[in-house]
């Protein structure tokens, strides 16, 4: 037991670090990382399209795509030792998570060879940014509830609804769509995938105004846009199954939050912090929150480290890899929201000039609700571990087998 | 990256799972709490011709010689099992006692006898309800003689020798006494898992020598706590996990309002979550486990993360497993309270959760400041 790379892995992490030493700078430790992720400027998105060609020009782009897509067929504790370094350089905010963790790998799995063509390298190369159009106001949770339709007309599909908490759609120039094509089968049989062009006329995107002041997520409104039948991906009525190819990559590529640089800075500010003439550190209530987050932070890193470890020994990993989000995100709530607590009166200030870390402890405390919804809520991921680790029966369904259009709804 | 187990270890651990799982099951445990043994002598024979005793012990005192990573495989199965054995006392106390403190005569006079079973020992810290580490001992060692009350002492009415927590004149002090011995009153007490046996007893000028240097007793009895933290830590996720599975298992065959009660998510969440639990104490044991195998200056930390964690996670488990059997968890004939007896038994025996809590952010927060 130890946690040392093999020859190989460290071997290749050398000649990372040897590119990454020669094409960045490294990073500050001590500079804050933006955890709102507040939407980017043109600017940002320039410097972001740039950076990923020079990475695709030297090979680092996409590193686990097959080398027919323009990757390097890498194994996947290859891809994690990339990310580890790049992460200890400054490099421009990522902008291609979703292309890349999502997008890509569905067009490579349902698309034709001239789908492929036609979008895998616009994505390797950076000159796309493509985003996911999925939630409705009216399916969260319940995807498979999408109400956004999409009606045959020629050569083309005509489509009308409303999509939201589209990430980047803003700067993204395609799009993944699952929309209804037929109400009147069983909700999930009537949907169809479909590839858009973000230009096309009749799509409107409006940010959405965060509790957090953030504006990262958006609505996205389609009023009779066309798509052409050649952008949809698989047959009409498969969206579903297609959907969730482009779902298991979404877990595979969010990772667990809370934790990590957060500890330490809150051990930190229990130091600073003085109740009743003495150190918040030393005070027992204290010690037992801290603790407590400690074992859970700690847990969620050794947890990640078996994991590596399976990758590394060429295995898939066990289920364990399955709590990070669940455990990370409300771990990160609680945490800061003794943060918060910590400062004692001045907890309701958020000023850069009186909060303590600059109020990063407030802003915590305000963008953490959301990791809890975004990318299944904390209730769905504990039904997939009761239901896919512990193999407890599903809920029982009113809605599976009746046609779409007779299912009740709130309205 | 290799953070897990060879897959020796992990055949061991098979092979253990096995062996248990016919010599060992529940009624087993069960038989033991029912009757008035204080454990499984058979049993205790049995793994000792398996060698499990021996594990950690080198093989110049005729054992094993294999490590602590071998250790925590079978303390898995064994808090699996529930095992009516002293096993926390005689191997992860008593013997790491002797090979952290041991004197070359002390560890050729006992090591042997631990290795084979033959001997079993048990380490004597508390003195009152209240007490969680060596602050409030007042058993005096005082030139080759202890004289003092220690209550309760797990395992201590079947010791053959038991460390004690003491203070001589030059500081506390590990002293090594045998049983039984002129002017030792060993009472047996009642247990709140009585599948586990406990006493008290009472030192009256008893004969006993220093283990470990004199004055080092509180340094040293904190390091024992630490290794045997963590190897009990593998118990209480190898018993955890058991309780979730005879949990998950029920909830598949009651049926109420027509249907499995597993399939209401109230039940599901509830079992996500210590599901959840487990596997973050059982990450954080595995940390612990590469701590203690490589005597590592994390092992302090690592140790406390193991404690808190893998206690957290069977506290719960067994509190949540007698409520999701609902009446039935209640009753003596289900093994319900087995689990809730072990689990409270295994969280306080080495200090309370709290206490490891404070320890943590003290050990945590020295570092850094060292550095």
């Amino acid at each position: 037991m130890d946690f040392n790379d093999t020859p190989e892995e460290a071997a290749f992490r050398k000649e990372v670090r040897a590119w990454l030493e020669q094409n960045t700078e490294p990073k500050n430790p001590d500079e804050a990382t933006d955890e709102s992720s507040d939407s980017v400027t043109e600017d940002d998105v320039k410097v972001a399209k740039a950076w990923q060609k020079k990475k695709a020009d030297a090979g680092w782009a996409c590193m686990r795509w097959p080398k027919e897509f323009g990757g390097r067929g890498a194994t996947s504790i290859q891809q994690v030792i990339w990310n580890q370094e790049e992460g200890k350089r400054k490099t421009p905010s990522d902008i291609f998570g979703i292309t890349h963790g999502m997008c890509g790998p569905t067009v490579m799995t349902h698309g034709t060879d001239e789908q492929r063509k036609q979008w895998i390298p616009g994505m390797l190369t950076g000159e796309n940014v493509w985003c996911q159009l999925f939630s409705e106001p009216a399916a969260g949770s319940d995807l498979a509830g999408l109400r956004m339709t999409a009606v045959r007309d020629g050569d083309d599909w005509v489509v009308n609804g409303q999509k939201i908490w589209t990430t980047g759609a803003q700067i993204a120039d395609w799009g993944i769509l699952v929309v209804r094509s037929d109400p009147n089968v069983p909700k999930h049989k009537g949907l169809t995938y479909f590839v858009i062009n973000m230009h096309a006329p009749g799509v409107e995107v409006r940010p959405i105004h965060q509790i957090n002041g953030g504006r990262a997520f958006n609505e996205v409104f389609f009023t009779d846009v066309r798509i052409p039948d050649a952008h949809r991906l698989d047959d009409v009525g498969n969206g579903w199954r297609v959907a969730l190819t482009t779902l298991m990559n979404e877990r595979a590529s969010i990772g667990g939050g809370g934790g990590g640089a957060a500890m330490k800075d809150l051990i930190e500010l229990a130091k600073r912090i003085e109740i009743d003439g003495r150190r918040a550190i030393d005070d027992s209530a204290v010690k037992e929150r801290l603790a407590d987050f400690m074992v859970r932070a700690r847990g969620l890193r050794y947890t990640g480290l078996r994991s590596l470890t399976a990758l590394s020994h060429g295995k898939t990993p066990g289920p364990e890899a399955s709590m990070g989000k669940l455990v990370g995100a409300v771990l990160g709530q609680d945490m800061a929201e003794f943060g918060v607590e910590l400062q004692g009166m001045a907890g309701g200030a958020y000023d850069p000039t009186s909060s303590e870390d600059g109020g990063a402890w407030q802003a915590r405390f305000l963008g953490f609700p959301g990791l809890r919804i975004a990318g299944g809520t904390d209730e769905v991921l504990r039904n997939i571990i009761a239901e896919r680790v512990l193999g407890l029966p599903p809920e029982i369904r009113v809605d599976k087998t009746v046609p779409f259009k007779d299912i009740p709804t709130g309205a | 990256m290799n953070f897990d187990f060879t897959d020796d270890q992990k055949m061991l651990k098979e092979t253990a799972a096995s062996f248990l799982h016919e010599h060992a099951p529940l009624a087993h445990c069960r038989a033991i709490l029912e009757s008035d043994e204080s454990y499984s002598a058979r049993l205790w024979k049995q793994i000792a011709e398996l060698g499990w005793q021996a594990t950690a012990i080198p093989e110049e005192y005729g054992a094993a010689g294999f490590g602590r990573l071998e250790l925590a495989m079978l303390a898995e199965e064994v808090g699996r099992a529930l095992a009516p054995i002293p096993f926390v006392s005689s191997v992860y106390l008593a013997t790491e006692a002797l090979l952290l403190a041991g004197s070359d005569a002390q560890k050729k006079r006992w090591l042997p006898k631990l290795a084979s079973g033959d001997a079993i020992g048990a380490f004597a810290l508390a003195e009152r309800p209240g007490q969680n580490g060596y602050t409030g001992v007042t058993a005096a060692l005082d030139g080759g003689s202890l004289s003092g009350v220690k209550v309760p002492v797990v395992d201590g009415d079947i010791a053959d020798f038991v460390v004690v927590a003491a203070v001589a004149g030059d500081g506390p002090t590990l002293a090594l006494v045998e049983l039984p011995s002129p002017g030792a009153t060993v009472t047996r007490l009642e247990s709140f898992d009585p599948s586990r046996s406990m006493a008290r007893i009472e030192f009256s000028g008893v004969p006993a020598e220093p283990l470990g240097a004199v004055g080092q007793g509180r340094a040293l009895a904190g390091r024992l706590l630490d290794r045997a933290a963590v190897l009990l830590a593998f118990e209480q996720v190898g018993a955890a996990t058991r309780a979730l599975e005879i949990t998950k298992q029920y909830t598949l065959e009651r049926f109420a309002f027509g249907r499995p009660i597993g399939s209401f998510q109230a039940v599901k969440h509830c079992l996500a979550d210590r599901w959840c639990d487990i596997e973050i104490g059982r990450s954080n044991c595995y940390y612990g486990a590469w701590a203690l195998e490589h005597d590592a200056p994390e092992l302090g930390a690592a140790a406390c993360l193991s404690r808190i964690g893998a206690s957290e996670a069977l506290d719960r488990m067994a509190t949540d497993m007698i409520q999701l059997h609902g009446g039935v968890g209640f009753t003596w004939e289900f093994d319900c309270h087995l689990f809730y007896r072990r689990a409270k038994l295994l969280s306080t025996m080495l200090g309370t959760t709290a206490s490891w809590k404070h320890k943590l952010v003290e050990r945590v927060s020295a570092v850094e400041e060292a550095a």
